[in-house]
């Protein structure tokens, strides 16, 4: 009993308590739909498995975004590594289109991590002029509108393709899902991130290489972001002006709703898988109800803050 | 004892983040109206005022939270929202117009108390609990102005937008005759003068107990509540003006388009601005450092680079690209901080 009592009080509590909402969710949409409609379209596999695919891309970019938000920083370039990834990618084509956009992505991770460890820059406000100098450089390659070049098949199959019923988005995120537990859980590098996030300071004095494990952190979260880029262009067939624009602050809401520290030091993956699916099932519930930007907006603001408020309470 | 003598070494060096953003940004608008085709006149500077005061007031609002130690992510949001307020209750008779400037005031301050006691008593990092309540107030904006549109009183407009001349002969406080006693005063923009207005209300707050509390809890938390300090009263009163003063930029925004507008993306370049702004301004994110002055040149030199551009001619497609870069320079800048450091460890703290 009591080894039960000291569960619900660790980590995992937000992982439960973010879970059962997503079933809560589920239920008020499930009874909206009965009442309006009379089906349950909610509950039906392939809808179920749209919203998956829609959710994987935020997926992604939220698995990224964790590992940097465990060392206690944050990235905010993340909507236009993930558009410049796909511009590139796109604009390329052939066989290196992906190769190209995913080194993109370590590149501004590279240059991220550096700013951050090296130079001791604020990840907040160098990210984000990280992110402005990419928006620049897509405006004065593209002339501001979004380009005409398509995804190349490889990236139509990752981002829309199904196997065997299910869709590839879905296998590419439980692909990275798998890894990222891992590399948190099992290896030597996953535990420094926590420790670099507890306190800076004491793993320097313990002989943890901080400054490359944030460089290698931020190399991470842009790979994933590139990859999420290259996989969004091929749902849509193309990359376009502000496809990174729904993803950085749905992506920190979405590693925080699922129990993670935005100071660093503690969180775990799952809670994060959580988390995605709370924003993904919130997004299309409401839009089943017909609900107005508005009211998304103000529920969406609700739920961050009832989630977080009720973390704090202990059990 | 020369405890208490004036040490002007000391003066500068407490500054040196403010005074660089001042240099800075007198080089920039100098090489601006060198250039400039009608050099420096009334009009040009008045409509250089008109268009950076929104930012500048968003840039002061985004200061407090930060010198506490915290973020405000809603500065942006609570601009529009107010922006929309404000197409609402702006217009009519001197009295309704009055009334309404008071609500949407009013409100904004009400929207940053919430923000600070979610923070403190919710016990919420400040920078989820504004992004979390900047939704709320985007869908109230939307609420309010599901499309762009409303009505705002011209007379306010011309009033805060025009020159200081202009406003007092529009409220009718002199005639127009008296006008050319007051040539070079009488140039000077309304809207800037409303900034020294907001500074000047700013540095009586800053020495009382609340107002050195909020540095005092940037600089150390824990060596604040220890020394008695009130905290929680410091960290909302510092979301509090940070709501008014992005209340006031919302008003402004309303001044010069004349217009409500929800606008979503508009909302998120405000508050991204307004942090550029106040760490090119000097301030540190981590708290305790940082002035309101320092965030004004902040602002002003976000501005005055755009205002580069059109004298310039640079081409408008890569126009977001040398922004960008500058951007980043600037901010790479204060890394020479490095150069400094002595003990390794202080580097972590």
């Amino acid at each position: 009993m009591r080894i039960t009592v000291a569960k619900w009080n660790s980590a995992d509590r937000p992982v439960y308590i973010a879970s059962a909402f997503v079933v809560l969710i589920l239920a008020v949409g499930t009874i909206y739909t009965l009442v309006a409609q009379g089906t349950a379209t909610l509950l039906s596999p392939s809808y179920l498995m749209q919203q998956l695919q829609i959710g994987s891309f935020l997926g992604v970019v939220a698995a990224g975004m964790m590992i940097v938000i465990l060392i206690g920083h944050i990235d905010l370039s993340v909507p236009w590594t993930l558009t410049t990834a796909a511009m590139l990618a796109t604009a390329v084509g052939g066989p290196w289109a992906i190769l190209l956009g995913l080194s993109l992505g370590a590149v501004v991770g590279l240059v991220n991590g550096v700013g951050v460890a090296y130079l001791r820059l604020p990840s907040m406000i160098f990210t984000l002029a990280v992110n402005a100098v990419l928006q620049g450089s897509m405006v004065a390659m593209t002339g501001g509108t979004s380009p005409q070049s398509q995804a190349t098949e490889l990236m139509r199959f990752l981002g829309a393709g199904t196997l065997m019923g299910i869709p590839v988005a879905l296998l590419v995120w439980t692909l990275v899902s798998v890894c990222v537990s891992t590399v948190l859980t099992r290896t030597p590098f996953g535990r420094s991130l926590y420790i670099v996030g507890n306190s800076e300071a004491a793993a320097y004095l313990s002989g943890i290489p901080n400054k490359r494990v944030i460089v290698v952190s931020f190399i991470l979260c842009g790979l994933l972001t590139a990859l999420a880029g290259l996989m969004l262009a091929g749902y849509s067939a193309k990359a376009y002006q502000g496809m990174g624009d729904l993803y950085a602050l749905p992506a920190i809401a979405a590693v925080v709703i699922g129990g993670a520290n935005i100071l660093g030091g503690s969180g775990k993956y799952r809670g994060t898988v959580a988390g995605v699916l709370v924003v993904v099932f919130l997004n299309s519930v409401l839009s089943i109800m017909q609900m107005s930007e508005a009211i998304r907006q103000i529920v969406y603001g609700f739920v961050i803050l009832t989630m977080l408020l009720v973390y704090r309470r202990k059990a | 004892m020369t405890t208490h003598r004036f040490k002007l070494g000391l003066a500068i060096r407490q500054r040196v983040g403010t005074i660089t953003a001042g240099a800075i940004f007198a080089l920039l608008y100098l090489a601006y109206h060198v250039h400039h085709p009608n050099g420096f006149t009334a009009q040009v500077v008045g409509q250089n005022a008109n268009e950076s005061v929104a930012l500048v007031l968003a840039a002061m609002a985004q200061t407090v939270p930060v010198l506490i130690g915290g973020i405000d992510l809603s500065v942006g949001a609570v601009m529009t929202m107010t922006n929309c307020l404000a197409s609402h209750v702006l217009s009519g008779n001197a009295q309704e117009v009055s009334l309404g400037l008071a609500a949407c005031i009013l409100v904004s301050t009400a929207f940053g108390v919430m923000n600070g006691v979610i923070v403190v008593y919710g016990r919420i990092q400040p920078i989820i609990a504004t992004l979390a309540t900047s939704a709320i107030a985007l869908g109230l904006a939307l609420l309010l102005r599901p499309f762009p549109g409303g009505e705002i009183s011209e007379t306010l407009s011309l009033l805060l937008t025009g020159s200081l001349l202009d406003s007092l002969v529009e409220s009718g406080l002199v005639s127009q005759g008296v006008t050319d006693n007051l040539s070079v005063l009488g140039n000077l923009p309304t809207p800037m003068l409303l900034v020294f207005a907001a500074g000047a209300l700013w540095i009586p707050f800053q020495r009382t107990v609340t107002g050195r509390s909020i540095v005092a809890v940037g600089s150390s938390e824990t060596a604040a509540f220890m020394s008695g300090l009130p905290v929680p009263r410091a960290k909302i009163a510092a979301f509090a003006v940070s709501g008014m003063l992005a209340g006031c930029a919302g008003v402004f925004l309303a001044m010069q388009t004349l217009s409500g507008n929800a606008d979503l993306p508009q909302a998120g370049t405000y508050t991204l601005a307004s942090i550029a702004a106040v760490v090119i301004g000097g301030a540190v994110l981590t708290g305790g450092v940082g002035g309101m002055l320092g965030s004004v040149f902040g602002a002003l030199i976000l501005r005055v680079i755009a205002f580069n551009f059109r004298i310039f001619e640079i081409e408008p497609l890569i126009q977001p690209l040398v922004e960008g870069t500058i951007l980043l320079a600037a901010i790479s800048v204060s890394a020479t901080r490095l150069l400094r450091v002595k003990n390794r460890l202080d580097l972590y703290r």
